[in-house]
């Protein structure tokens, strides 16, 4: 097992060799906690971390970093995920030690959807960083034990620190530079976009091989069941950046409704199973958009299940 | 150049309609080639305006000026001696033209007639865009000579992100991703090894963020 940097239970299942499971949850929209609290009861022995999104798709929510605490509070292991796109450098900053106080150990950094998409179309964003630079931030806030303005911070936070990956976005031959890219600004695990096209994914973790990227970063390989034929043909054609080949659509509107569902759970534990052999995936991230009670069953049947005990 | 349009009649009407004596003055400079703002626009708002009042029964003059430029000391001295005859005067140019007349005649009414929306090229006629947010800081040689400031709707300085879809924006298909411009530049210039250089995060304070700008010049200055 390499060294850990941070006490994260997350970075000491990757170090050691184990595959990860992450899943997400989606805060309210709204104030009761119990929104999260009985999301997370229904994952919490399937998967070793829980992301907490972050105003996801720019619609406003309960926020991140009290969601992570309810789940922390919990007694879980909660991925803080930041968008750059509502935060200027001092509320990151702020806000990342805020988690930390919490003993929140891990965090995902991102840009963050346009707020086109979201409840304020008509508000401003902020983007005084990007992801990478936010890598960045947090990297130097806990290895340098410093602000970005230069200032010692007592107690500096420890973040195992993710980042997000799509392989799927154009153009395609910087998807790995970009991996490159995040490694370089410090990146140490990622969640990759939905999974659908699997050869794409392949070729995009060979590429990353060519280079050793693997062997510096942990890749975490997102799936995301579908419910239904309709979410397929949305998913394929509605959302940036999401590569659902016809065939899958096909092969779900190919069985009837009621059996949909079962269907779409079928696709995603078939693509962990596939994607377990694919030398550098180190774990995967299962999104059961708000289908949480899934995750056990999709974690089960990919016989990822029982997971590791780490103290 | 700075690229501006004309407000709606009813939203310019509405902040001019209880004055008899209007002067519309218009600007020679960007706004004439954006055709928001220049003299033929000047003449055919006027034409407008006079129909209106016309229906509408009530006797208003309106005249029409149209200015070199609205935003140089000289120009604006033009119409000092009429400007009098006038309570209040309708501008075609930019916000800067706006607020430069303001700031001279400072008991006329100013009421701007356009809506100042960027800096930005004449890509064909009638087809203006931007190219430029004035952030104080240029990085151009750094991106190819595309600016990812102004023409990526996150401003990411180390994209794409991953709504890049087809070389277009995730939030407007007919819009091209700025990244996506940059790349296949740095393609075309054989450079395409440079993406993988991290662009560190950016001082803003030239920016907006930094409050209102100035630039002094000491050595020209009389």
């Amino acid at each position: 097992m390499t060294e850990t940097k941070t006490p994260s239970k997350l970075e000491k299942i990757l170090r050691s060799g184990h595959l990860a499971v992450t899943s997400e949850c989606g805060p309210p929209r709204g104030t009761d906690p119990t929104a999260i609290t009985k999301k997370a009861e229904m994952i919490k022995d399937h998967v070793d971390a829980i992301n907490i999104t972050d105003n996801q798709t720019s619609v406003t929510r309960l926020c991140s970093l009290a969601s992570c605490i309810h789940l922390k509070l919990m007694g879980l292991e909660p991925v803080l995920q930041m968008v750059t796109r509502d935060r200027n450098r001092t509320a990151i900053q702020s806000d990342i030690l805020g988690a930390a106080s919490f003993d929140i150990f891990n965090v995902l950094c991102l840009s963050g959807d346009h707020q086109a998409f979201g409840d304020n179309p008509k508000g401003q964003n902020v983007f005084d960083l990007d992801s990478m630079q936010l890598i960045q931030t947090v990297r130097y806030m806990r290895d340098e034990g410093k602000f970005l303005g230069g200032d010692e911070i007592n107690r500096p936070p420890r973040m195992f620190v993710g980042a997000a990956a799509n392989p799927f976005a154009d153009p395609f031959e910087i998807r790995v530079p970009r991996l490159a890219k995040k490694i370089a600004a410090g990146v140490e695990f990622i969640q990759t976009q939905c999974i659908y096209n699997v050869e794409k994914f392949e070729l995009w973790m060979k590429l990353a091989r060519d280079r050793g990227l693997h062997e510096k970063v942990f890749i975490l390989a997102g799936v995301t069941p579908f419910k239904s034929a309709g979410m397929a043909k949305y998913m394929k054609n509605r959302v940036p950046g999401m590569d659902v080949p016809d065939e899958v659509v096909k092969r779900m509107s190919g069985v009837p409704k009621d059996k949909q569902p079962e269907e779409g759970l079928k696709i995603c534990i078939e693509t962990i199973q596939r994607l377990k052999e694919c030398e550098g995936v180190k774990g995967f991230h299962v999104m059961a958009i708000e289908w949480e009670e899934k995750v056990p069953e999709i974690v089960e049947k990919s016989g990822l299940y029982p997971r590791p005990k780490i103290e | 150049m700075i690229v501006a349009k004309q407000k709606e009649i009813e939203e310019i009407i509405e902040e001019i309609k209880d004055y008899n004596k209007i002067l519309i003055a218009g600007c020679n400079e960007c706004v004439t080639v954006c055709e928001a703002g220049g003299k033929k626009e000047v003449a055919v708002l006027a034409s407008a305006l006079r129909m209106y009042f016309m229906n509408q029964g009530k006797d208003v003059k309106i005249d029409e000026v149209t200015l070199e430029r609205q935003c140089d000391h000289e120009y604006l001295e033009e119409i000092r001696k009429m400007i009098d005859q006038y309570d209040v005067v309708l501008s075609l140019a930019c916000g800067v033209g706006v607020q430069f007349l303001a700031e001279k005649y400072i008991s006329t009414p100013i009421v701007p007639g356009v809506d100042t929306c960027f800096m930005g090229v004449t890509e064909e006629r009638g087809v203006w865009s931007e190219r430029c947010q004035a952030c104080g800081q240029c990085i151009l040689a750094r991106t190819a000579g595309i600016c990812p400031v102004s023409r990526c709707a996150k401003r990411l300085l180390n994209g794409p992100c991953g709504g890049s879809t087809k070389g277009k924006c995730e939030i407007d298909k007919e819009l091209d991703c700025a990244w996506q411009l940059i790349i296949d530049r740095l393609k075309e210039l054989g450079r395409l090894d440079d993406y993988e250089q991290l662009t560190p995060i950016k001082d803003w304070s030239t920016e907006r963020a930094g409050g209102p700008r100035k630039v002094v010049r000491e050595d020209v200055r009389q």
